[in-house]
């Protein structure tokens, strides 16, 4: 099989979908042209993560990326949030071909594009190295993870 | 229930011809280069196997060389007519910009040695017009070679107006019949055809397996160096169980060419005009011009390889032209040749039928697809930016 158990099941029955209105960050990364685009929507209270749904357009392994980094980051902290890498989603899916490994950086940085939504929208100051420009295409920066 | 809609990419090996490679593994096992009786029984079955072959397609016996397949065969036409062509001083190609990866490759590294590469456009049905081939042609021109049908989007291209241009014009022309064979009567005299390449498992033969018809007068060049096997072009012991089940496969499928086209056209149409119901969807290639058994179609707003993995779920097998699928950034090149933006190509799928699928199927592939594009576009932000106007249609 191409995929893992794990990947399968949050394919399958992928936890948090959909949209938050009025939600305090939203973070949307990816392209239509490479095939992916992840869209998180963000619940911030106290600088919690209260809640969080996502949209996915892509492949599976995409969308079990998404629903299993949702889940990583349901009812963290925004800086625990912030920690969340592309490898432990990789980790906590059992798993991904190396072809798509990007969908699990993709799920990293909609994360961390939605938190600095959240930040934007507050007037909170943050390091912008520290974040994507969401250009999945042309971005080169996580060439290091694909092998 | 498993209903299995891939048949481009390969068929279940029909009983006849398990029924006639059997002999060849325990009884008719010797090889055909053997002076003993065990090896001249098997040659003198080979030699049966070849003008049968010959036969299916009006050519003669030592016009067929057997090969491992489609690939090699292309690849063996295409060097052989560079070769053939350099030697004369023309270093000119023309084909298409959808033709298959054994073509393009081979033609990607004629290339890089100093051969100009023509690739005509392909229309936005996906047919290639035999004008345009002829407009390319020139003085240096040293092969033109154009698929029959094509593998994604099933289109079939005027192969006897082409066939007609080349001869006028003295230019080698090959053409990759491995779609077309078995479901699409091939006569090579009639279509002035000059190379062809065929593989065996597109029309429930057995896999690795194929052959290259070419015309006597044409110097062939090896790929494989060796024996004497294949008059000398093609080295190797022969694979007679698998030409043996090529053969029957063949037999049985040009027999029944236009039984199983009238089986397979309205299956493929109600499959078509089901699908075409689904919102921003978009049939790609000609709905007349295309094999009997090919559907492909665009959804908006969703990715091909969920739309794969959620159709397997329910027991529906087909394939998709999406990057994903593919393993590159870039969907297929096909479909991109016909015009189709990177966005909706992404959400390709094509089912492929054989003559063992039945209307139940059609429908409930129909009511499946339909499921899981809604669930799939329920899902992504794309649809969710199409349905609110801040992203337009394509289709």
């Amino acid at each position: 099989m191409l995929y893992s158990e794990k990947v399968m099941d949050h394919f399958k029955n992928p936890r948090n979908v959909g949209e938050i209105e009025n939600a305090d960050g939203v973070g949307e990364v990816g392209n239509v042209k490479c095939g992916d685009i992840m869209k998180i929507y963000l619940k911030i209270e106290n600088n919690i993560i209260v809640d969080v749904k996502f949209k996915t357009f892509g492949c599976g392994s995409a969308i079990a990326s998404s629903s299993m980094a949702t889940e990583m980051i349901k009812g963290k902290s925004i800086d625990d949030a912030l920690e969340l890498s592309n490898k432990a989603v990789v980790e906590a899916l059992d798993g991904l071909p190396s072809h798509k490994i990007h969908c699990s950086v993709l799920a990293e940085e909609a994360v961390k594009a939605a938190v600095r939504d959240y930040y934007d929208k507050n007037g909170i100051e943050y390091d912008k190295t520290k974040f994507c420009d969401g250009d999945c295409c042309h971005c080169g920066k996580h060439q290091d993870v694909e092998e | 229930m498993r209903i299995y809609a891939d048949n481009a990419a390969t068929t279940r090996v029909s009983k006849s011809a398990v029924n006639a490679m059997l002999p060849y593994f325990e009884e008719i096992y010797g090889n055909p280069s053997s002076l003993n009786t065990t090896g001249q029984i098997a040659a003198e079955a080979l030699g049966k196997l070849r003008c049968e072959i010959a036969e299916l397609i009006n050519a003669k016996p030592q016009e067929i060389y057997f090969t491992s397949g489609g690939s090699e065969a292309d690849n063996q036409a295409i060097i052989t007519a560079a070769k053939t062509g350099e030697k004369k001083g023309k270093k000119h190609i023309i084909s298409t910009k959808f033709e298959h990866h054994a073509v393009l490759h081979t033609l990607n590294k004629l290339e890089k040695e100093g051969f100009e590469i023509t690739l005509i456009d392909v229309n936005e049905n996906g047919v290639v017009k035999a004008e345009d081939v002829e407009k390319a042609i020139r003085e240096d021109t040293a092969l033109v070679t154009v698929m029959f049908a094509n593998n994604e989007i099933g289109t079939v291209q005027p192969i006897a107006e082409i066939g007609e241009i080349c001869r006028n014009k003295g230019v080698i022309f090959h053409t990759d019949a491995v779609q077309a064979a078995g479901h699409i009567a091939i006569d090579v005299e009639a279509l002035k055809v000059d190379m062809l390449s065929v593989s065996a498992h597109k029309f429930h033969g057995p896999k690795g397996v194929g052959f290259l018809y070419c015309r006597k007068g044409i110097y062939l060049r090896n790929l494989i160096e060796g024996g004497a096997q294949e008059r000398g072009k093609r080295a190797g012991t022969e694979n007679l169980p698998g030409i043996a089940g090529m053969t029957a496969a063949m037999k049985e499928a040009v027999e029944k060419i236009d039984e199983n086209a009238k089986k397979l056209i309205p299956l493929r149409n109600r499959l078509i005009e089901g699908l075409e119901k689904i919102p921003h969807s978009r049939v790609n290639g000609d709905k007349e011009k295309r094999l009997p058994g090919n559907v492909n179609i665009c959804f908006e707003g969703i990715e091909g390889e969920s739309l794969l993995l959620l159709l397997d779920e329910k027991g529906i097998e087909a394939s998709s032209g999406s990057a994903c699928t593919s393993g590159s950034l870039d969907p297929s090149h096909v479909l991109l040749s016909i015009g189709l933006p990177h966005d909706v190509a992404h959400g390709s799928l094509r089912l492929t039928i054989s003559e063992e699928n039945t209307v139940e199927e059609m429908d409930y592939i129909i009511s499946s697809v339909t499921e899981v594009v809604d669930y799939l576009r329920q899902i992504s932000p794309v649809w969710e930016e199409l349905q609110k106007g801040t992203r337009e249609y394509i289709l």
